[in-house]
Formats: C-alpha cells, sequence, structure tokens
C-alpha cells in the first residue's frame, strides 16, 4: 500500500528545476533555470564533459520521410534552434520561375507558376549553389519541361463521364514534369534522376483543345525565402510527459482514470482482487488534462512534463530522408557558430 | 412520467406500457396502421430546400415577372384597347391580344435570331424579347386583322419563363455560359445586370387610423385603382370629424359628406357610424349639430357646400359647358374621394358606409387610445415588386405610344388627298422603339417617371453586385423602404416582433439606412393579386350578408362581424368562426388560391379576407386536434422525391399564412410546445434570419449587432463568385485563388450554395496575443501560410472602349506598335506588350504605363471630307492609347472585340492582378469581427503544439470580452472536432453542433475538452504559460486591400484652377489639412506651421501690390497708377489673388493696404 503524501501538492526545488509543470488552466515553470547561481548551492555552469556525458539520442521512429527521435539532456534553446534550421534555413531545391510559352487552361499563369513552386522536387541540394543574381548555368539550375496538350481519346465506352478515361492529360500530374539534364547533368545525377518527389500532385486540369507548354526552372533557397524551400512539412518537438500519482487508485477510480488518458497510458492490473491504475507509458501521453478536470482525481495526479526531454519529430517533404536533414541542420548551426566565431574574434582582434 | 419518482417508476412504465399496447391495437384498427403515437418527425426541415424549390429567396422577383408577362399585359391591352381618331370617326384600332416572344437577337443580319443572357453581358446587348400585338383596324372601308405585329422589346428578367435559362440542366447552362446556382431574377440592360429592389410601402385600400402632425386622430385611406391614386382621411379636429382630400380645399364636417352623399337622416347617420352604444353617440353627437348650425339639412345643401370648397379643377380644353358646382361636388364624391370604392348608378350607399365606418374607428380611437394603429406593423406593409413596376411602366409607356399613335394617324388622315390607302400597320411598324427604349432607359437609370399618377422615384434599380456570389444573392432578397433616409424618426426602423419569419432581422445597413432596408428571410413568398371575383362569390355563399341592405343597429350588433375583402366591404356575418373556418377549409382544399389569407380583428369586429399582391406570407404545418399533420411518412416520402412542397400545400399539410393571419394564430415553434390552443408549427426556427445571415454559424450565441455587422461583411468577401466567373468580363471582379467551404457550415449554407461558391478559408487560429502587432484587432498571419497560398486573390478589372464612327465618315482605328526611326526592330518599351493588331495579347505582363490598346482618333470628326481629299490633314489621327494605370503589373486575361447593338466596334481587355495577403489586408470572421493583418511572421517564430502543428493567423484575445462573439467560439470548437472526425460540422441557427458532443470528439482525439492546447513558443522554445485555444475558424478576406487605398505624395499635380493640390488618390491628389487640423494648430500657436501648410506647401504665388492704390500690379508696375513707385512684393495663397481678381470682375475693388510689422 503507498501512502499518499500530505505534500504532493508542492513542487521540490529539483522539480522547479527539471520540470514543466502542468497545472488545470495553466503551465508553470516553463522557463529553463540551468544557469549558474541561480540556486544555492548548485553550480549549474555548463560543462562539456558533463554535457557529453548526460546528453543522449535514441532514434525511435526512422521512415523515408517521418522521423522521431529523443533528446536528452540538452537546453531547449538548442533544440528549438534545430526546429528553427529545420523549417528556414535547410536549403532545396525547388522550382523557382516558369516560363510560359502556352497555357490555355483555366488556371491563370501566376497560380500555375505557383503551384508549380510548391511541387517537391527531389535534387540533392548540396550538389548545387545558389543563384543569387547569376546566370543560371548547370551547377544552380535544374530544368524541367512540361508539355501537356489534352486531346480525346479514341476507342471510349460510350455514355462514358470520368474525363481521365475520355481524354489524354485531362489532368496534369507533377509526374508530367520532364527533366532537361544541362551540361554535366546527366553525368552527375546518373544513379539519381532528377524529378518530382510524388508523381501525383494535380498540378492543372485540362480539356480539349487546351494546352500547357512551360520551361520550369528549379534553384536552390531556403525556407526563411519561401516556404516552398522548406524540406520539411511540419518539425517540431515536445517534453516527455510524467504522470505522477499520489498513493494508489483502485476500483472504478481506476477505469476512470484511465479513461482520462489515451491508449496505452495507464493500464489497469488487478491486485489481490482490487483493480489498480497503473501509469506505464506516459509518453503516450498527449496532455489532455483530462484528469485534472475530474474531482476525484484532485490532490492525486500530478502532471509534469521533463524539461530537457525532448520528443523531436521530423515530416520531410520528401527531398531529403529525415535523419539527413537532421544532419544538414547541425552543419548548418555548425557554420552559424563558426561564423560568429569568426566575427567575435575579428572583433577582439580590432580592439 | 419522468417527474414520477423513482419508486414507482417500474409499475407505472408496465403500467403505461400495457395501456400502450392496448392503444395501439385500437389505433391500429382505426387508422390502418398509422399510430396516433407515430413519432412527430424530427427533420421537418427537408421541406425548406423542397420549399427553395418551388419559392422563396429570388423566385419572388421571377413569379411577379410571370405574372406580369403571363397575366398583366393582358389585362392592361384591355384597359387600352381602342385606339380612335378625332379626324375620321370610323376609324378604330383595337388591340386584340399581346403576346411576349422569346428573347432575339436584335442584330438585322443574324442567322441564329436566340440569344443567351452571356451574350448580352459580354457585348453590352439588352437581354429582351420582343412583344407582338394582335391587332384589329379600320383600313378603308374594311377591317383588317392582323396577329404578330412587333411594337416593342421587353426586358427579360433571367430565369423567368420567356428566359432561354429557365428549366435547362446544368449541362445546358453550361453551354450557355451560366452558372447553375445563379438564382437569375435580375436583368441585363446595356450588358449591365440590374436588380429592381423590392419596395416597400404601405397598403392600399385600407383604413389605417393613427395620430396626425397635430395630435389628433384620424384614418386615412390610400385608394388606388387602375386610373387614381388618392389619399382620403377622416380626420379630428376640436372633437370634430371631418372629411379630409386633398381635391376639396378645406375639411368638409362628415355629416356634410354624408348628407352630400344622399344620406339626409341625422339618425341614419348616427347609427351607421356609432349603432347603439350611447359612449360612442355621445362623441359623435356634437358633428350633427354642427350641421344643422350651417344650416345644412338637404343633400343639395351639403353639395352647394362641398362645391363652394372644391380646388379649381385642371379643365382639360374641350370642356365646353361649365357645370354647377353641386354636381361637380357630386362627381368629386363619386370618383375622386374614396376611389376605391365604386358607385355605380349614383348608389352612394356602400360609400356612405365605408365613410361611417372610417368615422367609427376614428371615433373609437378618440375614446380607446390603443386602437391607433401601428403604421411599422409589417401586415400593414406591402411588398411591391419587379412585375409591378414593370407593370406600371408598361402601361404608361403603352399610353404614350397609343397617343402618340393617334397624333400620327390624325395628321395623315387630315391630309385630304392622300396617295396611298391609309394603313396604320405602317404606322406602327415605323412608330419607333418607343416601349424599348423606355424600358431600358427606366431600369439602367432606375429612375422610375409615371406621368399618371406623378410619380418621381429614383434608385428603384441598382447594379447587381458581383462582389461575392453571397453579395448578388442579398442583393436579390433586398427591401428597400419609401421613407426618407434623413427623418429623425425611431419606429420605421426599430426591429418589429410582426416581422418574425417574415424578414430577416439581422440583415440590414449600419448607418443612415438601418432599419429601412431590410432583407426576406430565407422562407417566404410575396404574394402576385388574385381574382376578387370567386372569393366573393364564396364568401356570400359561406353566409355573408349584403351590407346595403342593411342598418346602423343591425351591422354593429355584439356578434356580429363586418366581412372586407381586400379592404372593400363584402358584408357582415352573424356566425365568425365557423365563416373563417369554412373558409380555412375551402383554402385547405385548395379551392381557393393558397395565398389568400383571412383572420379576425375582434377589437373591430372584423374579418378580413386578403388576396391582394405584395403580401408577405409563409408557410406553416397546420397542427389538428394538437398534432402537426405533417408526419413521418410525408417526410419519408419527400425526402424519397415521392412529394414535393405542393403536395403538401395540396393535402393540406401546410399553409401559408400572411402576417395578418399570423398574427391571429398560435404558432408553436418546437412540438414539445404544442399546446390545445395550437394552430400551426413553425416549419424550422432557423429561417427567422435570412440566406445572409444564415451564413454564420451559431448566431444564436453572439451578441446581436455582430450578426448584423457579419451581413454587412459577407457581401464584401472574396471568393468565388459564380461557375462562369472565368468566361465574366465584368468592371471588377476579386476572385479567392483557392476558396474552401467552411468547416463548420449550416443548413442554410447548403441551401443556398455557399459550399459550393464559397469565399473564405479555414484558417487554423491560435488565439493569444502575440508580438504586439496584434493590438487593436489586429492580426497576426504565418509567412508559411501566405506562401502555400493563404488568401491569395486575384482583382480582374475590365477595360473597355469605343472604335467610333463619326458622322463625317471617319472612324477610330487600331494602330500597331510605332517603328522608332532609329531603331526599327526594337520596339518601345511603353508599346512592348501589343500584338500587330494594336490589342496587347493575351497572358502579357503589362507594366504601369504599358499602352494595351493603341487606339486613334481621327483629328477631325465633324468636316465634311472629300472621298479623294487630298488634304493630309483631314484624315490625320491623333493617339488616343489606353495605358494600364496601376502601380503593380498585372496580366492581361482577355481581350474581347465585338460590336454592340449599334454596329460600334466594342473592344474589352480584362486585366487581372494576382495579390498575396499583405500588411493592412482586410480579414474577418464570420462573427462581425474584422481585422487587419498586423504583420506577417515567419513560420518558425510561430507558436506551435505538440502535434507539430503551427497556427495560420494568430488572433488577439481582446477581441473577445467586450464583443461577446460567443459563436466564434463555438465554431473553433466544432471545426477542430470537426478536423479530428473527418467531417463537418453544423453550426445551424438554433440548433447545429452541441458544444458537448465537440468536446467529447477532442478528449477521445486527446485533446482537452476546452480546445485550448499545450503550446510552444517558436521564439524561445520554451513552452507558454498559457493555454491556447487553438483551431479552425473560417476567416474570409475582404475586398478592402491596401494596395487599392495607399496612398502618398510630395510634390504633384495641382488644380488648374487655384494651383493647389488635386483632391484624392485617384488623382495623385495630396492630403488635406482641414479646418479642424487648422484649429489646432492655430490653438497651438504654430504660426509658421500654419503658414507653410497653408500657403508654402500649397499655392504659393507671388505678386506685386501698389500701395498707392492698393490693387494688384505685375512686375513692378501698377497699371492703375501707371507707375512703378511704391511696388511691394509679397507672397500670399494663389486662391487668394483668384478671390481678388473674381471680386473685380463683378465691380468690387478689393484694396490691400499695406503696413511694415516688424
Amino acid at each position: 500500500m503507498v501512502v499518499p503524501d500530505k505534500k504532493f501538492k508542492q513542487h521540490s526545488i529539483e522539480t522547479l528545476r527539471s520540470r514543466v509543470i502542468v497545472e488545470r488552466d495553466r503551465v508553470t515553470s516553463t522557463a529553463s533555470t540551468d544557469f549558474p547561481h541561480n540556486y544555492p548551492g548548485q553550480d549549474l555552469s555548463w560543462d562539456l564533459e558533463k554535457f557529453k556525458e548526460n546528453f543522449k539520442i535514441k532514434i525511435n521512429r526512422l521512415s523515408k520521410t517521418d522521423m522521431e527521435f529523443d533528446m536528452i539532456g540538452i537546453d531547449a534553446a538548442v533544440v528549438n534552434a534545430f526546429r528553427r534550421i529545420l523549417i528556414a534555413e535547410v536549403p532545396t531545391m525547388a522550382i523557382a520561375n516558369v516560363y510560359v510559352q502556352n497555357n490555355t487552361s483555366i488556371i491563370v499563369d501566376e497560380v500555375l507558376a505557383h503551384r508549380l513552386g510548391l511541387i517537391p522536387i527531389l535534387a540533392d541540394p548540396t550538389r548545387f549553389e545558389f543563384r543569387g543574381d547569376a546566370n543560371p548555368t548547370d551547377m544552380n539550375t535544374i530544368v524541367f519541361k512540361l508539355q501537356a496538350k489534352c486531346t480525346p481519346k479514341a476507342n471510349v465506352r460510350p455514355g462514358e463521364t470520368d474525363p481521365n478515361k475520355l481524354y489524354n492529360h485531362a489532368t496534369v500530374y507533377s509526374g508530367d514534369l520532364v527533366w532537361e539534364p544541362k551540361g554535366d547533368q546527366a553525368e552527375r545525377f546518373k544513379n539519381n534522376p532528377i524529378r518530382p518527389v510524388h508523381d501525383d500532385i494535380v498540378i492543372a486540369k485540362l480539356r480539349p483543345g487546351q494546352e500547357l507548354d512551360l520551361e520550369i526552372h528549379c534553384e536552390k533557397g531556403i525556407g526563411q525565402d519561401h516556404a516552398k524551400w522548406s524540406p520539411v512539412a511540419t518539425a517540431s518537438y515536445r517534453l516527455l510527459p510524467e504522470i505522477l500519482v499520489n498513493g494508489e487508485i483502485t476500483g472504478d477510480l481506476a477505469d476512470e482514470f484511465q479513461a482520462c488518458f489515451p491508449k496505452g497510458v495507464v493500464d489497469v492490473v488487478v491486485e489481490d482482487g482490487v483493480k489498480k491504475a497503473k501509469v506505464v507509458n506516459p509518453r503516450k501521453d498527449t496532455v489532455s488534462r483530462e484528469v485534472l478536470r475530474h474531482p476525484a482525481f484532485e490532490n492525486k495526479v500530478k502532471l509534469q512534463r521533463v524539461r530537457d526531454h525532448f520528443i523531436f519529430s521530423i515530416e520531410s517533404a520528401g527531398q531529403i530522408e529525415p535523419h539527413v536533414l537532421l544532419v544538414q541542420t547541425i552543419q548548418v548551426l555548425q557554420e552559424k557558430c563558426a561564423m560568429v566565431k569568426r566575427v567575435l574574434q575579428s572583433n577582439l582582434q580590432l580592439d | 412520467m419522468a417527474s414520477s419518482s423513482s419508486k414507482h417508476m417500474g409499475d407505472l412504465k408496465q403500467d403505461v406500457n400495457d395501456k400502450m399496447k392496448g392503444a395501439q391495437a385500437h389505433a391500429e384498427a382505426l387508422f390502418g396502421g398509422k399510430n396516433l403515437a407515430d413519432p412527430i418527425p424530427t427533420d421537418k426541415w427537408k421541406l425548406l430546400p423542397a420549399f427553395l424549390k418551388v419559392k422563396g429567396l429570388v423566385k419572388q422577383h421571377i413569379d411577379s415577372f410571370n405574372y406580369f408577362i403571363n397575366v398583366d399585359l393582358e389585362k392592361i391591352i384591355r384597359a387600352n384597347e381602342r385606339v380612335k381618331s378625332d379626324v375620321d370617326p370610323h376609324f378604330y384600332l383595337k388591340y386584340t391580344g399581346i403576346r411576349v416572344g422569346a428573347p432575339e437577337r436584335p442584330d438585322q443580319d443574324a442567322i441564329s435570331r436566340t440569344y443567351t443572357p452571356h451574350e448580352c453581358r459580354l457585348r453590352d446587348l439588352t437581354y429582351a424579347a420582343p412583344i407582338f400585338v394582335d391587332i384589329e383596324y379600320v383600313r378603308g372601308r374594311q377591317i383588317v386583322r392582323r396577329r404578330g405585329v412587333p411594337i416593342g422589346r421587353m426586358p427579360i428578367m433571367l430565369r423567368s419563363s420567356h428566359c432561354v435559362l429557365t428549366a435547362k440542366n446544368e449541362l445546358e447552362l453550361a453551354r450557355m455560359n451560366e452558372c447553375p446556382l445563379d438564382p437569375g431574377g435580375y436583368f441585363v440592360v446595356k450588358g449591365v445586370e440590374k436588380v429592381i429592389l423590392v419596395q416597400e410601402q404601405m397598403s392600399k385600400n385600407r383604413i389605417l387610423v393613427d395620430i396626425d402632425r397635430k395630435g389628433f386622430v384620424q384614418a386615412g385611406v390610400t385608394s388606388s385603382t387602375m386610373e387614381r391614386k388618392s389619399k382620403t382621411y377622416v380626420g379630428t379636429k376640436n372633437g370634430m370629424i371631418y372629411l379630409r382630400h386633398n381635391s376639396i380645399a378645406e375639411d368638409v364636417p362628415i355629416v356634410v359628406a354624408l348628407k352630400a352623399m344622399g344620406m339626409q337622416s341625422d339618425k341614419e347617420i348616427t347609427m351607421l357610424v356609432c349603432g347603439q352604444e350611447s359612449k360612442y353617440v355621445d362623441k359623435f353627437a356634437p358633428n350633427l349639430e354642427e350641421c344643422s348650425k350651417r344650416g345644412i339639412f338637404t343633400q343639395q345643401q351639403a353639395l352647394d357646400f362641398i362645391g363652394s370648397k372644391i380646388k379649381a379643377p385642371k379643365r382639360s380644353f374641350n370642356t365646353t359647358v361649365r357645370r354647377p358646382l353641386s354636381e361637380e361636388a357630386l362627381e368629386i364624391l363619386a370618383t375622386v374621394v374614396l376611389a376605391h370604392v365604386e358607385v355605380h348608378d349614383n348608389n352612394f350607399r356602400p360609400k356612405c358606409i365605408y365613410i361611417a365606418v372610417m368615422a367609427r374607428r376614428v371615433v373609437m380611437a378618440m375614446l380607446r387610445g390603443d386602437l391607433i394603429d401601428d403604421r411599422d406593423y409589417v401586415g400593414n406593409k406591402r411588398l411591391e415588386l419587379a412585375g409591378q413596376l414593370l407593370s406600371l411602366l408598361f402601361e404608361d409607356l403603352f399610353k404614350k405610344f397609343n397617343t402618340d399613335l393617334k397624333m400620327n394617324i390624325d395628321k395623315v388622315l387630315k391630309k385630304p388627298n392622300r396617295t396611298q390607302e391609309f394603313d396604320v400597320y405602317n404606322q406602327l411598324l415605323f412608330h419607333g422603339d418607343h416601349i424599348t427604349s423606355g424600358f431600358v432607359r427606366a431600369i439602367s437609370s432606375g429612375n422610375w417617371s409615371l406621368k399618371r399618377f406623378k410619380m418621381e422615384r429614383a434608385g428603384v434599380t441598382q447594379v447587381l453586385s458581383r462582389l461575392s456570389f453571397i453579395a448578388a444573392l442579398g442583393m436579390m432578397t433586398r427591401i428597400s423602404s419609401q421613407f426618407e433616409k434623413t427623418r429623425k424618426v425611431s419606429g420605421p426602423r426599430a426591429l418589429q416582433p410582426s416581422q418574425w419569419g417574415m424578414l430577416c432581422p439581422s440583415d440590414t445597413p449600419e448607418g443612415e439606412a438601418c432599419g429601412l432596408v431590410k432583407n426576406l428571410a430565407l422562407m417566404t413568398h410575396i404574394t402576385v393579386d388574385d381574382e376578387e371575383e370567386p372569393l366573393v362569390k364564396l364568401a356570400y355563399i359561406l353566409g355573408v350578408e349584403d351590407v346595403s341592405l342593411l342598418t346602423g343597429p343591425e351591422i354593429y350588433l355584439p356578434d356580429t362581424f363586418m366581412v372586407f375583402l381586400n379592404g372593400s366591404i363584402l358584408g357582415i356575418t352573424r356566425h365568425c368562426k365557423k365563416f373563417v373556418a369554412a373558409f380555412r377549409r375551402m383554402r385547405r382544399a385548395g379551392r381557393i388560391s393558397e395565398f389568400v389569407s383571412i383572420f379576425v380583428n375582434d377589437h373591430h369586429q372584423a374579418i378580413h379576407i386578403s388576396c391582394d399582391g405584395g403580401r408577405i406570407c409563409r408557410p406553416l404545418i397546420i397542427i389538428e386536434n394538437g398534432r402537426p399533420r405533417v408526419r413521418t411518412e410525408h417526410i419519408t416520402a419527400l425526402s424519397q422525391g415521392k412529394m414535393t412542397f405542393d403536395d403538401f400545400l395540396k393535402r393540406g399539410l401546410i399553409e401559408y399564412l400572411d402576417v395578418n393571419e399570423e398574427s391571429d394564430s398560435n404558432i408553436a415553434l418546437y412540438e414539445r410546445e404544442i399546446i390545445p390552443e395550437s394552430t400551426h408549427l413553425e416549419i424550422e426556427p432557423f429561417t427567422v434570419l435570412g440566406a445572409v445571415a444564415g451564413l454564420i454559424p451559431y448566431p444564436h450565441h453572439n451578441q446581436s449587432p455582430r450578426n448584423t455587422y457579419q451581413c454587412a461583411m459577407g457581401k464584401q468577401a472574396i471568393g468565388a463568385i459564380a461557375y462562369n466567373q472565368l468566361n465574366r468580363i465584368d468592371t471588377l471582379l476579386y476572385l479567392m485563388v483557392y476558396p474552401q467551404q467552411p468547416m463548420v457550415k449550416t443548413k442554410t449554407i447548403e441551401m443556398t450554395g455557399y459550399d459550393k461558391l464559397p469565399a473564405g478559408q479555414n484558417a487554423t487560429v491560435a488565439v493569444m496575443s502575440n508580438s504586439g502587432y496584434d493590438i487593436e484587432d489586429a492580426l497576426v498571419l504565418n509567412k508559411a501560410s501566405v506562401d502555400r497560398g493563404y488568401g491569395r486573390c486575384q482583382v480582374l478589372r475590365k477595360y473597355a472602349t469605343l472604335l467610333r464612327q463619326y458622322p463625317n465618315g471617319s472612324y477610330d482605328r487600331l494602330a500597331d506598335p510605332p517603328i522608332q526611326p532609329d531603331d526599327p526592330l526594337v520596339v518601345q518599351e511603353k508599346f512592348d506588350v501589343l500584338d500587330a493588331d494594336g490589342i496587347a495579347s493575351v497572358g502579357e505582363r503589362l507594366k504601369p504605363g504599358q499602352v494595351y490598346i493603341n487606339k486613334q482618333v481621327p483629328t477631325n470628326t465633324s468636316q465634311d471630307i472629300g472621298v479623294n481629299s487630298r488634304d493630309p490633314t483631314a484624315n490625320a489621327y491623333k493617339n488616343a492609347p489606353m495605358s494600364y494605370k496601376s502601380a503593380m503589373p498585372g496580366f492581361v486575361d482577355k481581350v474581347l472585340m465585338t460590336t454592340t447593338e449599334n454596329d460600334q466596334t466594342l473592344i474589352k481587355a480584362l486585366i487581372r492582378q494576382t495579390r498575396r495577403p499583405e500588411l493592412g489586408d482586410k480579414f474577418s470572421s464570420r462573427h462581425g469581427q474584422k481585422g487587419v493583418c498586423g504583420i506577417i511572421i515567419q513560420q518558425e517564430d510561430m507558436p506551435f503544439s505538440d502535434l507539430g502543428v503551427y497556427p495560420d493567423v494568430i488572433m488577439n484575445p481582446h477581441g473577445f470580452p467586450s464583443r461577446m462573439t460567443v459563436g466564434k467560439m463555438i465554431e473553433l470548437l466544432a471545426g477542430k472536432a470537426g478536423v479530428l472526425r473527418g467531417q463537418l460540422q453544423y453550426g445551424t441557427a438554433f440548433g447545429g453542433s452541441k458544444v458537448e458532443d465537440m468536446s467529447r470528439i477532442l478528449i477521445e482525439a486527446g485533446f482537452s475538452y476546452s480546445g485550448k492546447d499545450y503550446v510552444t513558443s517558436g521564439v524561445t522554445g520554451e513552452p507558454l504559460s498559457a493555454y491556447i485555444y487553438f483551431g479552425p475558424i473560417y476567416y474570409q478576406k475582404l475586398k478592402h486591400m491596401v494596395m487599392d487605398k495607399m496612398h502618398s505624395r510630395s510634390r504633384g499635380p495641382r488644380a488648374v484652377l487655384t494651383r493647389q493640390p488635386t483632391e484624392g488618390r485617384s488623382r495623385d491628389g495630396g492630403l488635406r489639412l482641414g479646418e479642424m487640423e487648422r484649429d489646432c494648430l492655430i490653438g497651438y500657436g504654430a504660426s509658421m506651421l500654419l503658414l507653410e501648410r497653408l500657403m508654402i506647401s500649397s499655392d504659393i504665388f507671388e505678386i506685386y501690390v501698389c500701395e498707392m492704390c492698393g490693387l494688384l500690379g505685375y512686375a513692378g508696375w501698377c497699371q492703375h497708377c501707371k507707375s512703378s513707385k511704391g511696388m511691394s512684393k509679397m507672397q500670399i495663397p494663389y486662391a487668394c489673388k483668384l478671390l481678388f481678381q473674381e471680386l473685380q470682375s463683378m465691380n468690387v475693388v478689393p484694396r490691400l493696404q499695406l503696413q511694415n510689422v516688424f
């Protein structure tokens, strides 16, 4: 039998330092306080060795487009930097200029160009340069052609109404983009030819007599300039939830308790003929705070989140695999740090 | 049962169950399987879409127009059927029939004669059909009959019975470039879509008791017949009752008036006015006294008295004999006073009774103040629709047409020797397009001027607003009132309880027209005129006694009710309830029109039957024996398509009630509220709102003005306009690139088709404060959302020009881009986009200043130019190009080249801009919460939820407390639940998805029940200490965009006359430092700033003043003194100098006396 703690509601200094406290109507202890002289008797100054010792990365899930990993023992500012860089500063290739030779579809040129721009292009951006104001070359530009003319199909079953069966090119998909290698691009990318990530993105719908004839130039860019260059659909993190139970929750309350959380967070086990609620996997909790609404659990449950345990999720848009993205993110951050360092050094030298 | 205690519950239930079983068996035997306890239909709202199929929203316009074309035209023709000649008494022309054909192309050499409304829109034509008449006339010595003679063209209302679009399916409509969701009900005149607004008026031919300007009681009647409109009052002055009419200069004592009409007995008069009630007699007695004091006892005396007071009548020129005044008086009393009560064979009895009834109403109101009628009561109002207005116009035009024709006929017939036999047919054909142009002029200008009634009305028509689909729809339901907007009376503007279900309580503009411009509710119909004859017969069959045969005491017996038909007295009945019930039964059985209304007014002891046009009515479910007649099986049959709305009417399950009858009924809002007295059941409560207010989700949770604001703003939202929007060339067209249907919709939305032509997007909103750029209702937008197409819109503007032909044979022309002499291969940038034909090619990007139509105009357009003229200046051309003016580049979207009705070449160019949201663009949710974009923030700086969701829009929570738009909060909750469930939620008024259910869905999906999420700051990476209300809200982008408004200038153009900076953005004008600003500067003492603003930066001018004569000189020389001595140079505003000179020009000499101040 676990005895309920009378001072359950109070938080220790250690809790305040290492946990974000999720209350019913607010979040407290949100800010990181891990800096020297903040707590009496604790040093807390940053130390590389200590960091190396505590820091952990654990990959939970990894696929072509999705990745979830834990980052433990690191400050929010740094994790946030990763997130921000992922969204805004990891370069990709995207369609930047569209030269319209002919467009008789109902989608007007600007909108067509905008739609094309948002198509993720599978091309390794590290093998290209930023174009800037320079002339397009094979080192900074990828050229696609899109030619589609809608014509009636022969031998259509009478009474057919599906336009895709009635006409050729009734729907123009991203798969209809044809890469035109320039310079030595054909050679350079022969193992991994440049193409849109997805072949089934609808670009436009055509009807007989309508035609698209476009030359499309892709450039290297970053998400800060336009979301089309962002390599991720979303990148975010959450803190590891923690559910603290004061004493034991038994009987029907246990079922009720279980119902307050998503599946798999709380198990109800029968011990000595009594149903008992056990928190088994707080990680799965979505922090809906449902449990805090119930008066029955007042003073029995405390929700917290571990301040330095980040469950990071990357949803790649498909151009770059998420684990590669993470590496590139770190590289971008390193470059930035190096740059700051350089600037600082040169400034110091001047003084 | 619910209230019984639980202990007995079990027993009771058993008991009830047993009883039910017994009853069931019994009922089965009785009703053939139909159980009395059948569940009452819960989805009776399905009647609404069925109703909208046959009536409602725009249908009233179409019905009214159809009535005009198919019925009223015939009547007008019959009323004016003969044209005679003053010269030849044997001649006559008689119209025997009239018909409107199918819409036809006016072009002479067209191969196909039929055309579509869309062609008219594009080519600036009028969508009209020829009017054919059948005539019979005298030619020489024989009578000739001709059928199908065209006399003019009638503009055709879209989707009316004569329109090519009626009864076409979606595919056929698409072939005609028409949108299936477009409601029709408007006209296309000279290429412009025009709506004839519904006009609100006081009802005609009804007695209305109110207070006149001096505070006395008066009963007024506006008589309206085909020939005449006049107002008659029976009013009081110092306790006496008088008859008042425009044609009589002085008030006529009521007794005198009655005596003049042949009612000579005082007793008879008293009885007819007061019956036998002594309090009325006491009140009325002084009137008899006064009459006898004036010495008027006989009809002749009374007529002489009135005759002397008659306003000098405008005599027509052909009168020869002057009649005695008394005869004049008799005629006026018979035909002008109370013109709608007709006098046949000098039988004044009905008119006497009518006046007596009016006098009685006045006496009653004098004694009881609460008997004064409410002028603003909707039942006292009539709505005038397109058909009625056109019918008035047509009759006027037709009369004018006939008088002109007659004059022409007379002119020809006057000639003694004609070379040809006179055939009036030729006259008719050559008679020009008087009727056609009359229609076109009236509809396109909106000025309805009718000579007959001296009616002069402006602003009857308006251009159909195509800003958004809902704006067009809203315009079709709009009702404009005849009240002047400046009068400061609150009565007509106030919300009337009687407008429940008839007029939308929310949809009215703010500001001066507030409450005067109204909108129809969703389920209303406006009646058209109906035949009176059968109703009169029916009433007599059902036991109405003719009033002319009765005396006063009989008429006013306690349970005797007077029966009125459209305001005229029909008779009396002694069995009020029976009569009304029988009458209603006939209506429900379909023996008389469903729009005839009957109601009892107990105060006046009167039964009113109405079948006149312009009454607002709406359908309701009939309750019989405490149970609604509409049952589940009916609704099932309806949803299976086995029954239509009309079947419900025919079977007597539902019926139409007008406002008056509605007030006389007991209407239950819900089934659970039915009591034994209930007579009707509401079909669906949300139909109290109109089509525009129907867009608002959960409007019953909002503060009422917010709904009104949204009604105004929904019409400014950019979205999809119609399926044919890309084929249209409108002056200004706003389109949203990726419109979405709202996550939280309403039943009204589905019925109006707003989900198919939406105007807005579902934005993920975080209700929080962020960055300080969101104060005062500003919104923070996510840049990534904007990049991905959120709020993106297109603005298409039409630029048109005509290539004219001039009387001298010269004509405008288009020219190719000019060749530069020095470099013939390079085209100037200004002309870069032009094709060889002198018009910009489609798809070209237009930079500001570039020419898109290179038109040239001949220098000489009036003088004759000889065919072989050698004079080169005679056919020289000067450039008159159309160049692109906007600050932002645009694209040529479409170019149209066509000819108009009078064979002028018309070129229209449509120029398109695609705009992404920028700082200052206006957005609004559907709850009257507008705001401008305050800042656009990078995605990475935005807060994000645990799932990695970034908001599209951040809205400041300060928008909520004072506005109390709880509906918006519920919309967010329902929207979020809908997203998580993958289904659309409903926010229908007085219903919709329940908050509790929404919260449950949120909890099941792992979210907080409250909709508030745990959110991490994108800037610090640490969690926010508050939970953020986070979810989708439907946001509209409004047409007000910064790009069209921003304006600044340093130096720039000046007005020619005053040399002051021009005014307005379009002229690159300056920003005015106005009087009030000037006052501030004076108060502050900033004299130098004042001087700088008002003179130096404006219209500074240097003058020379002669110190001798004080007049202005020039360049150091005084022309007046002929000397250069004492000339001072000074600076004044040019406007001041202008004033001096203008004064001099009118012989006022302003002299300046100069002094040294410093």
